[in-house]
């Protein structure tokens, strides 16, 4: 849904509008839908060699307060105290019934006891530092007014080393501050939303264009549009929130257990936690996320309705398109539980036609995260 | 060349003898993007005008293609279900979409010729 208000620019709008890219409102920003080579170029290109994403739209918080791991294990459902420095988490704000309001990631930084910060949804600017505040009126939230950019694909650690050590330090899920020569301080983790090896980085506004410039030297790197930046997650099998999360829906139901701290699932104690709780005993859900091939070419997009083979309606695809690197249609949905075992067959109703689909395994192109020691 | 007459959904036909070549315009292939799916009307089929007898998609969307002109379709081209790039690729050429054994031929001359058509797409911009 777009608002009345006026869009927002991130720092690198002009240099997306100069690149030739074609901008679109989303979720309130003006971003770059595709750049000249392409969705589909853009997404095998990040696959083979390096993209660069901006990602300014997100939001980077920083929360500070005393004991602030242990405060915020109660709204949400990850083992934060055991978290080392420099260490980083995907989780979840969730309502009283266990719906998810917001999915982000977690990182405690090195050296600063007292704050986490955390990158959420650009939908989700607003709605979570409300929530983070009502919950903790004594944390001080703070947005940061800084450009964050993703640099994803197997050439994205040669290029970056260039500019820093963060390649060479870093492991999958982990990040630290670096200071690059005329940028200024970056605080960079080893992740994304892609499934391929890659950074984010979060960048002073003023020199954001110059570093993006910079970077876009390097013959391995494009830029990459939110198009592709689409297909890109739906084959690693990631979620998007608003299509394959949302408050009505439980990280349990969304087949993301493994979010979920193990001392958490058995202990408990943050919002929504007793109906988890109830969702993980014995057969506590009726549906949950799953991955979908339809067996020929034709695309089931969002909303695609999902029957059995009597017509019977089973469940709904949730994200859906072409997965340029799978060659062929993908979709994530949810089913009812009695339809979700892999390889299942199922009917997609596409312009009104049952097309012949079945469940499939996620992510539909392997991770290729960095993990080391 | 045969010439190629378009109409204002961005079908293009082109007469070969009693048939007429039918496929969508450069100007549709740029807006659509990437196209990934082709959903081509059954040989033998009796078509009218106006009718919506294709389905193309991209990455981005899927769109309804209409019959050009009457008449029964004759052919399709099959090789756009294994390589529907080349709708992008050459969109008047071997991108191609179906062959209509035309009943009226008049109604080509009816659709709008190269300048026209561009000057057409030229008002959609603005």
């Amino acid at each position: 849904m777009e608002s009345d208000n006026p869009l927002k620019y991130t720092p690198l709008y002009d240099l997306h509008v100069s690149l030739g890219a074609k901008m679109v409102p989303f979720a309130g920003w003006a971003m770059p839908v595709q750049y000249p080579l392409g969705m589909l170029k853009e997404h095998l290109h990040c696959r083979a060699a390096a993209g660069l994403f901006d990602v300014s739209h997100m939001g980077q918080l920083v929360l500070e307060g005393r004991n602030i791991l242990a405060q915020i294990e109660t709204i949400m459902p990850g083992d934060f105290i055991d978290m080392q420095p420099g260490q980083m988490k995907y989780s979840f704000l969730l309502n009283e019934k266990g719906g998810v309001i917001d999915d982000l990631i977690v990182t405690r930084p090195i050296g600063e006891d007292d704050k986490v910060y955390i990158i959420v949804n650009a939908s989700g600017r607003e709605i979570d530092v409300a929530h983070i505040q009502k919950h903790f009126p004594d944390v001080k939230v703070t947005l940061l007014n800084r450009a964050l950019f993703a640099l994803q694909g197997p050439a994205a650690a040669g290029v970056l080393s260039h500019f820093c050590d963060a390649p060479e330090k870093l492991s999958f899920m982990t990040a630290d501050k670096s200071h690059l020569p005329g940028i200024g301080e970056c605080f960079i983790s080893r992740s994304g939303y892609t499934g391929e090896d890659g950074f984010e980085i979060s960048v002073p506004n003023d020199t954001a264009e110059k570093f993006a410039r910079a970077l876009l030297k390097y013959e391995e790197v494009q830029p990459i549009g939110l198009g592709a930046r689409d297909s890109l997650r739906l084959e690693a099998g990631l979620c998007l929130y608003g299509h394959d999360l949302d408050k009505q829906t439980s990280p349990v139901e969304a087949a993301l257990i493994w979010a979920l701290g193990k001392r958490r699932r058995a202990e408990g104690g943050f919002t929504g936690s007793e109906n988890i709780q109830k969702q993980l005993a014995n057969n506590g859900i009726n549906r949950k996320r799953v991955g979908i091939r339809p067996d020929g070419r034709a695309l089931a997009r969002e909303q695609t309705i999902i029957q059995d083979e009597h017509a019977n309606p089973i469940g709904i695809i949730t994200s859906g398109g072409f997965g340029p690197s799978v060659g062929g249609p993908i979709c994530m949905g949810y089913v009812d539980i009695d339809h979700a075992k892999i390889g299942t067959p199922i009917f997609l109703l596409v312009r009104g036609k049952p097309i012949p689909a079945h469940i499939a395994q996620l992510p539909f192109v392997p991770h290729r995260y960095v993990k080391k020691g | 060349m045969p010439q190629l007459r378009y109409t204002k959904d961005h079908e293009w036909a082109r007469l070969d003898g009693d048939t007429a070549v039918c496929g969508i315009s450069d100007y549709a292939q740029d807006a659509l993007g990437d196209v990934v799916y082709v959903e081509l009307p059954d040989v033998g089929r009796t078509v009218k005008a106006g009718e919506q007898i294709a389905i193309v998609e991209s990455s981005k969307v899927a769109s309804d293609v209409y019959a050009p002109m009457d008449g029964v379709i004759t052919g399709v081209n099959d090789v756009l279900s294994s390589n529907p790039a080349l709708v992008n690729e050459a969109p008047t050429g071997q991108g191609w979409f179906f062959k209509i054994k035309f009943s009226n031929a008049a109604q080509h001359g009816a659709l709008m010729d190269e300048k026209s058509y561009a000057d057409y797409t030229k008002g959609l911009h603005e």
